[in-house]
């Protein structure tokens, strides 16, 4: 459970890249939990949403992307809509999610859906749920 | 800054053209102090209040940190000596109307308000306030408790002498009642009264018109002002209060009964550049730390949550007074921000979160304080305007030099002390009232010294424009 | 008045129903919802990533067929869509580089000049035809019945796209109490019922499923009232998935406020498709004397 920190982790090209996709200041988040203290998923998350942000403050690339919590996210902006510091986190989650999903990674497993599971579900499910998480 | 403070460095004056007397806008603890300081210093000050008595909000407090010092029994004393000191005179339920003038000839026109009683006559007998029939939400109680439309604002007001309240008075609104002029003894209710304006010179002005908390409305998100016990830090105070709505007892403003899960919510506004002010209020850890103990010792078997993101507790003796809180009472701090607050059967749901164990955290609390953030007093930005110096984007007076200039603001002659300068506690409120005082009495002071006259004010005029 | 309307995939699929008592109750309140010839899918979400355009391209087809037919505004029914048509055009409005990339590579297209306007029917039932108007319409209001709203997310946030106070909304409160139904309160009104995490996680939506049903039935309602097909699906299927595995489950039916506008305009039952629901509404509507 160590860190090592240095220029090199913080400034990483991850973390960069992060800001680029987001397009949000990472470190104008303190780390509050007002986030995670509203969001829906919580439940089922094994980190709360505020320190998948936290993690990437710190260069922590591999805990980011590997973390549960940013494919249950459900995009609902009840985060970023009361963050006090004005960080959207949802565009945050989302980056993450697509430098994992850029590298031709799928996160949901289309071809195991059955069929009746397809035919059930509104149009509109299927298409936001791989909209997130195929690439 | 404005056009005035650039004008030639030296102002003539001389003993004959400066006036030392002193104008004191404001009658809380800064106020208070500064004019204490300035008259024990021999010089005449004219204290002026706007509300019918001076003490502020200090004197709405309860116990003070972090000695927990009766705030009534720390301030009666001082309200007295201001009422009786000699070089004091005390105008209260009067407002500053106009200033013209300079420094050392600053021409000042006080309202005083239409009080409908003749304060100079009445004897403070308390008949009228008993026989009255009107009762009313109580501005000091925060409208936790009531007053009469004749009313004394609390028990140690000073001075201890009515006001009415002409938009509640049953006589001045349709002509009925009058109970209150047929008891007085001495004649003193005056129902023809009317606002009155006098005019004086003080050569030296200090602003202490103090602060407000944020305002209910923008609060939404929390409940307050839709859910009864959902209630500010102020109002807590209201309810520790011996002389309080509930006689110093913690009870739920919707039923009345005792609390026994108590959820307290610093940085309501404060830290929040999205829905609030983006500045720390600066009292208000120390002041929850303080509520979370008064509820313990109140009461024994309930349990105090504090939602916090850092605690701030730098005065002297403050870190001590927070953990004795943790250790000797029990409070539990929850590292996170609240993102919600609803009702639901009769409780108040908190839903929080605790970083340091990630958890969202949900509370079925009885009652909910919010630490709301501090910001200027009503009418701040009108004063600054009369007297021509300027504020903050927020409303807090500026000063000369924010490090070596605390004291002073921009203009020659006007000076700062408390809150409406920016948010302090109440040692540092007494240190920066003492500090303005110093700087009245020295210009007031330099020319009884014989020296010359500009030099005092040379200095004064140089701060400005040296920011650092 | 007449308005260009955008349906949306689910609309036409799952959620007929919605669309019919929509088209149906507009109607009788004055407005002519006309169906966009040739719109394609919105492709719901909205990308939130600031290197994607080609996300945006579907969403601003959209815009581009409402120019096509010389309009300029849309209304849509589902949430989601306009949600991201919402913050799509929001999108190319306030990046205009982004809309000329846009444009240029939909070159077969005419290009969008930003202009469209895009409203929630709730928005002109609220804005430009007034709930009361709507009362004086109403022929047969809903006495006793006891609605609890369910607002979701899409509808109200960000607050850029919202169409009522994200934390403490009132448009469909006001809605059901024109047509004479009592709102009832619901503090899960806001909260998010999982949305597409129900593809393959119908547990995590489920959870949340059974928060916003029980307490709506806390606070005494006998229906919950929708505007999203999603939040319909979530909330209609996956409590009866939920019944299934414990006992002693509530059942509260879940309805459009569409379908509820139509029956208080004596439009019928005809076109509120309610054969199509999973927890059954009829037993409820037609004990009410609605049906």
């Amino acid at each position: 459970m160590q860190a090592k920190l240095s220029c090199a982790t913080v400034q990483s090209d991850f973390v960069k890249k992060v800001e680029e996709l987001s397009g949000q200041d990472l470190l104008a988040c303190y780390q509050c939990g007002k986030c995670s203290a509203g969001c829906p998923i919580v439940e089922e998350a094994e980190i709360l949403p505020n320190q998948v942000l936290r993690l990437v403050q710190l260069g922590q690339k591999e805990d980011a992307l590997h973390s549960k919590t940013i494919w249950l996210c459900a995009s609902c902006y009840t985060c970023m809509s009361r963050c006090p510091r004005g960080v959207d986190l949802s565009k945050v989650m989302e980056a993450l999610r697509q430098i994992v999903l850029r590298k031709n990674f799928d996160h949901v497993k289309i071809s195991e859906l059955s069929r009746k599971t397809i035919e059930e579900l509104p149009p509109i499910a299927l298409v936001s749920n791989f909209r997130k998480f195929t690439g | 800054m404005s056009e005035k403070l650039k004008t030639n460095p030296s102002i003539e004056l001389s003993m004959e053209t400066m006036t030392r007397r002193a104008l004191v806008i404001g009658g809380g603890i800064a106020g208070m102090q500064t004019a204490l300081d300035i008259a024990d210093a021999g010089y005449e000050v004219i204290l002026v209040e706007r509300e019918p008595s001076i003490g502020g909000h200090m004197i709405q407090l309860s116990e003070t940190f972090p000695t927990l010092d009766c705030s009534q029994c720390i301030m009666t004393p001082k309200m007295v000596e201001v009422s009786q000191h000699p070089n004091i005179r005390l105008m209260t339920y009067c407002e500053v109307e106009d200033v013209a003038g300079k420094v050392g000839q600053f021409d000042v026109t006080i309202k005083k308000k239409a009080a409908y009683v003749d304060r100079e006559k009445c004897t403070g007998c308390g008949l009228c306030n008993e026989k009255c029939p009107t009762k009313v939400s109580s501005e000091f109680d925060l409208g936790l408790g009531k007053r009469k439309a004749i009313y004394v604002p609390f028990p140690q007001a000073v001075p201890p002498k009515p006001v009415i309240d002409a938009d509640n008075c049953r006589f001045l609104k349709n002509g009925k009642c009058g109970v209150c002029k047929k008891v007085c003894e001495v004649e003193a209710i005056d129902f023809e009264q009317t606002d009155s304006f006098v005019e004086d010179r003080v050569g030296a002005i200090v602003v202490a018109t103090g602060y407000d908390l944020y305002a209910k409305e923008k609060v939404s998100e929390y409940g307050y002002g839709q859910y009864p016990d959902v209630i500010s830090g102020l109002e807590f105070e209201r309810l520790l209060s011996a002389s309080g709505p509930t006689n110093g007892e913690i009870r739920r403003p919707s039923d009345g009964r005792v609390p026994k899960e108590a959820v307290f919510i610093q940085c309501v506004g404060s830290r929040d550049q999205e829905k609030g002010v983006p500045y720390c209020s600066r009292v208000c850890c120390m002041y929850t730390g303080k509520h979370a103990m008064l509820y313990k010792h109140r009461v024994p078997d309930g349990q105090a949550y504090v939602f916090y993101m850092d605690i701030r507790a730098d005065g002297k003796g403050y870190e001590e007074f927070v953990q004795r809180g943790v250790e000797e009472d029990g409070t539990l701090y929850l590292r996170g921000r609240v993102s919600r607050v609803f009702q639901q059967d009769g409780k108040i749901v908190v839903w929080g979160a605790d970083t340091l164990t990630r958890k969202k955290i949900e509370i079925a609390a009885d009652m909910v304080v919010l630490a709301t953030a501090i910001v200027p007093t009503a009418g701040a930005r009108e004063l600054a305007k009369k007297l021509n110096i300027t504020t903050d984007e927020y409303g807090f007076y500026n000063e000369a030099h924010l490090k070596v200039h605390p004291a002073e603001s921009g203009r020659p002659g006007i000076f700062l002390a408390g809150c409406s300068h920016s948010p302090k506690d109440i040692p540092d409120t007494v240190a920066h009232a003492g500090c303005a005082a110093s700087k009245v009495t020295t210009l007031f002071s330099s020319l009884r010294a014989g020296s010359d006259a500009t030099d005092s004010l040379t200095q004064l005029s140089a701060t400005e424009g040296r920011e650092g | 008045m007449k308005i260009h309307y955008y349906p949306g995939c689910t609309l036409k699929v799952t959620a007929t129903q919605f669309e019919s008592s929509a088209i149906a109750s507009a109607r009788a309140v004055g407005v002519e919802m006309l169906e966009l010839p040739r719109w394609n899918c919105c492709g719901t979400v909205y990308s939130l990533a600031s290197d994607d355009l080609m996300h945006q391209l579907a969403p601003i087809r959209n815009l581009i067929r409402v120019r096509n037919e010389n309009g300029n505004a849309v209304t849509t029914l589902c949430s989601m869509c306009l949600n991201t048509l919402k913050r799509a055009n929001l999108l190319v409005n306030e990046d205009p580089e982004k809309r000329r990339t846009i444009n240029a590579f939909m070159d077969e297209e005419e290009d969008y000049d930003g202009g469209i306007e895009v409203v929630h029917l709730l928005e002109i039932l609220r804005d430009r035809i007034g709930f009361e108007n709507i009362r004086e319409k109403v022929t047969n209001p809903l006495k006793d019945l006891r609605a609890s709203p369910y607002y979701g997310c899409l509808l109200l946030r960000p607050e850029e796209v919202g169409i009522d106070k994200a934390e403490s909304p009132t448009v469909l409160e006001d809605l059901l109490q024109c047509i004479g139904a009592e709102p009832t309160d619901n503090p899960f009104k806001t909260e998010c019922c999982g949305s597409y995490q129900t593809v393959d996680k119908a547990d995590l939506v489920m959870e949340k499923t059974r928060d916003i049903i029980s307490w709506a039935a806390r606070n005494s309602a006998e229906c919950v009232v929708v505007s999203c097909p999603l939040c319909f699906f979530n909330l209609d299927r996956r409590q009866k998935d939920l019944a299934e595995r414990e006992t002693g489950a509530i059942l509260l039916p879940v309805l459009y406020f569409t379908q509820l506008l139509a029956l208080a305009l004596g439009l019928g039952a005809e076109v509120c498709g309610f054969e199509m629901h999973v927890v059954d509404p009829r037993p409820l509507l037609s004990g009410k004397g609605m049906i």
